[in-house]
């Protein structure tokens, strides 16, 4: 298996934000990632369409690292990895 | 983004409104603000003193003029008014509806998420003493009430700096 499929497919924890407005789905996000371990993926959902940019300017300030986003339908897809 | 991870970012907003609609803001800014790793700091002052105090304390002050401020400003974050368009509550109420259909939190939930966060609020000592807002009509959680040296002090160690 390629680490990249092992990114996208080895998810330790997944944050449903689904349905959240802002501040929520940053705040949720921010939780999650002191739930998983160093080098760990998470998985958060949001359909709050200011996540869009907000959950990848959390990880920059955070210096986590957003490894992948997808969307599907309304339901946008972050895939980050702890640092 | 922070160069040293042993000196985290910092914000300071001073909350000087006690209006729902300024709330918002000041609550969204300082949770996220939070969530980000940031040092963050609230300092409550003037009508921004208001909103700290419990709910079910109808009214505040030690004589007829601060009584009156008080009964003007309503106590207590659920009572905050919009600043325009009010209309006696109704503007405030709605406002919260529409907030609650957009599954925004209510500023109070907000608080209580800065608390869990470790969001430093610092109510205003000369303001509790101006309006004779006692310590025990105020929610808990709060850092020690200080004055404007100890504000400026940690406003010249943010980046970011608010008045709301």
């Amino acid at each position: 298996m390629t680490d990249v499929n092992k990114t996208v497919t080895d998810v330790n924890k997944t944050v449903d934000a689904k349905g959240m407005t802002c501040p929520m789905p940053v705040l949720m996000t921010a939780k999650g990632i002191k739930e998983i371990g160093e080098g760990e993926v998470m998985l958060v959902e949001a359909t709050d369409a200011g996540a869009r940019s907000d959950i990848p300017a959390w990880a920059t300030q955070t210096g986590n690292e957003l490894i992948d986003s997808a969307e599907d339908g309304d339901v946008l897809k972050f895939y980050i990895r702890k640092k | 983004m922070s160069t040293d991870a042993d000196t985290p970012d910092s914000m300071t907003i001073i909350a000087f409104s006690g209006d729902l609609d300024k709330l918002w803001p000041t609550m969204i800014l300082s949770s996220t603000g939070a969530a980000t790793g940031m040092d963050v700091t609230v300092f409550f002052t003037f009508w921004g003193l208001f909103p700290l105090v419990k709910d079910d304390v109808r009214i505040t002050g030690n004589d007829s003029m601060t009584k009156a401020l008080a009964g003007m400003n309503a106590p207590g974050m659920k009572k905050a008014k919009l600043s325009k368009l009010n209309i006696g509550g109704s503007g405030a109420w709605m406002m919260r509806k529409v907030a609650e259909k957009n599954n925004l939190m209510p500023p109070e939930d907000l608080l209580d998420i800065c608390k869990d966060m470790g969001v430093k609020l610092w109510p205003c000592q000369m303001t509790m003493d101006l309006m004779g807002i006692e310590p025990d009509q105020m929610i808990d959680g709060l850092g020690q009430p200080v004055g404007a040296a100890t504000a400026l002090q940690a406003m010249s160690k943010s980046q970011i700096n608010l008045f709301i």
